[in-house]
Parts: structure tokens; sequence; C-alpha cells
């Protein structure tokens, strides 16, 4: 049973992935992180101002309850079921990663350097996630899906609009990480 | 009951989003690199797991638990809306190096600066919800 401890391989993890997604489906429900967003803005009160957010939240509830299974999934994950939780990805990325400042590469979970606590007084770091929760939250309303709802979901029942999403995705991230990165990244 | 079994499937998805390192900003890096098969193993993986069943659902007609049909509802036929709003995920997804799923599994897994994602992402939906009229779908 020690192999639970270590990371668990891809084939360990897709077919668990696909699993979630079918649990949901027996229970009249669909697989989809990104749609609770929309339902906080509800909560929220955003209602009262957009008529995209007047749904009746209650009827999203069991997504929220997934939501809370998410967060409770990572707690188990990282207390319980981690000897090491540093993530050895590949050497040439380390090399990479170190060259643009990410001293943390292959030694943690997330690099220190956007998201340790002390990095809250860092505007520069602040910056970065707020950034990309606002292209997450936008992106994947305007898309109607995230990799949930899309690249798995989607892709699974063989739609092309998610087939265009996806190739959205990879668009989006390569230039993120091929361009942008070495600009605000070397800085 | 109905509530604890989504509370249960919620608590297998983010055990597998954190042992499989997909919630990991570091992972979602090496994947946008080339350098690892990692991430497209687990979401090649998923996708061939998920084919595979949903074609034996619809050859065999399988029905939920309450005994309906299955359905994953069809999107809208749009090309600009899902180009466009890819890539504006992709661009966070690859910035934050998390998705809507794996953010809150950092969250649990004690990572609370997660947190200033999770709050922009939640405003990111409000101003497509305030602008979406005027973008094109």
């Amino acid at each position: 049973m020690s192999w639970i401890f270590e990371p668990w391989p891809w084939y360990v993890a897709g077919p668990l992935i696909a699993l979630v997604m079918f649990s949901l489906l027996m229970a009249d429900k669909n697989f989809g992180m990104s749609s609770n967003l929309r339902t906080l803005c509800t909560i929220c009160g955003a209602g009262h101002k957009v008529d995209f957010f007047k749904i009746d939240w209650k009827a999203q509830q069991w997504n929220l309850l997934v939501v809370l299974g998410t967060i409770i999934g990572g707690f188990i994950g990282s207390e319980l079921l981690s000897n090491d939780t540093a993530v050895l990805i590949n050497p040439q990325t380390v090399v990479e990663l170190k060259a643009m400042g990410f001293q943390s590469a292959g030694s943690s979970y997330l690099p220190t350097e956007i998201f340790a606590t002390s990095v809250l007084r860092d505007l520069k770091s602040l910056v970065i996630m707020a950034l990309g929760g606002l292209l997450i939250g936008f992106g994947t309303r305007y898309a109607g899906g995230c990799t949930s709802g899309h690249a798995i979901s989607g892709l699974s029942n063989l739609q092309w609009p998610s087939l265009i999403a996806v190739i959205g995705f990879f668009i989006g991230g390569l230039f993120m990480v091929n361009v942008i990165f070495p600009l605000i990244f070397s800085l | 009951m109905k509530n604890l079994a989504y509370l249960f499937i919620g608590v297998i998805f983010g055990i597998t989003m954190f042992k499989s390192e997909a919630a990991s900003w570091f992972r979602i890096f090496e994947m946008f690199q080339f350098q690892s098969f990692h991430m497209y193993g687990i979401i090649g993986s998923a996708l061939l797991t998920g084919v595979i069943g949903i074609q034996l659902i619809k050859r065999f007609n399988i029905k939920s638990f309450s005994g309906h049909s299955i359905v994953i509802p069809p999107k809208t036929i749009s090309v600009s809306r899902y180009i466009y709003g890819g890539i504006i995920f992709g661009l966070g997804w690859a910035l934050a190096g998390a998705c809507p799923g794996p953010m809150f599994t950092l969250l649990g897994a004690g990572f609370g600066t997660i947190g200033v994602v999770i709050l922009f992402s939640i405003l990111g939906t409000f101003l497509y919800g305030l602008v979406k009229d005027k973008l094109p779908h």
C-alpha cells in the first residue's frame, strides 16, 4: 500500500477522473467545475445587478457539495496520503524555471515565489494571482466550460465545440508560457 | 444521503487532483512546455475511458440511478465563443497554474494564497456576466 503515498501515475488519475464524471452522470448531473463560479456570483447577490446571474442557486447546491468535497480531498491528499509533496518535474524544466527565478522548482508542490503567504506583501505575486483568477473566471464562462466541462465531459461525448475550446486552452496556455512568461519573470 | 454522495465524489476528485499533481503549477508549466507526458497521460486516459464509457451508455441505453436517460447537454454551435473564451481561460490556466477544480483542492491542501485566485476568478465570471451581451458568441 505504500504506493498510495507516492505521487499517483497518470494511468490511475485519468480513469479516476472519468469515474468522477460517470458517477455524476449516473446521478443525473454533469461534471463541470467552472459553473460553480457563476453560482457563487449569484449567492453573492450578482443576480440583482445582472440577469445572467438570476438563477436558482439551490438547484446548483449539489455542485457546491462537489466543491466542498474537492477541498476536503485536497486536505486528505496532502495531509494524510503524502510523505513528500515535492513535485519531481522534468530536470530540464527545473533548470529552465530556476533560470527564470523559480528556486522552488523541483522541491515544492507550488512555486513559493508566487504562492507563499509572505508574498501577499509582494505586488507582483498578487497581480499574477489576481490576473490569473480573472482570466480563468472570465474565460471559462465565455467558453462555457473549463477542463472538466470541455476537455473531459465534452470531448468524451465527441462534441465539436469542446474540441474548439480545448484548442483555445492550448493556444492561450502556450502563449502565456512561451511569450509572456519570459517577459514577466526575467524582470 | 444524495448530498453525501456528491460530497464523496468531490473528495475522490480532490484527492485525485492532488495526488496526481494535476493541481501543481509546475505540472501545468511542464505540460505547456511539452517536457513531460504526465498531464497528457492524465487527460488522455480520462478521455479514453470517458469516450468508451459514453459509447457504451449510448449503445446499451444505460439509465441513471433514477431511471432517466443519461444526457450530456449539447453545446451551442459557435466558433468565436469557444476559441476566444478558450484562449482567455488558457492564459489564466498557465499563469495561475490551476483550473476551477484544482484551485479548491489547493485550498484544502493548505495553500491559503490560492484564495486570491479563487476570489478573482469569481470576479472574472461576474465581469463576463456584465459584458457578455457585447461579446461575439
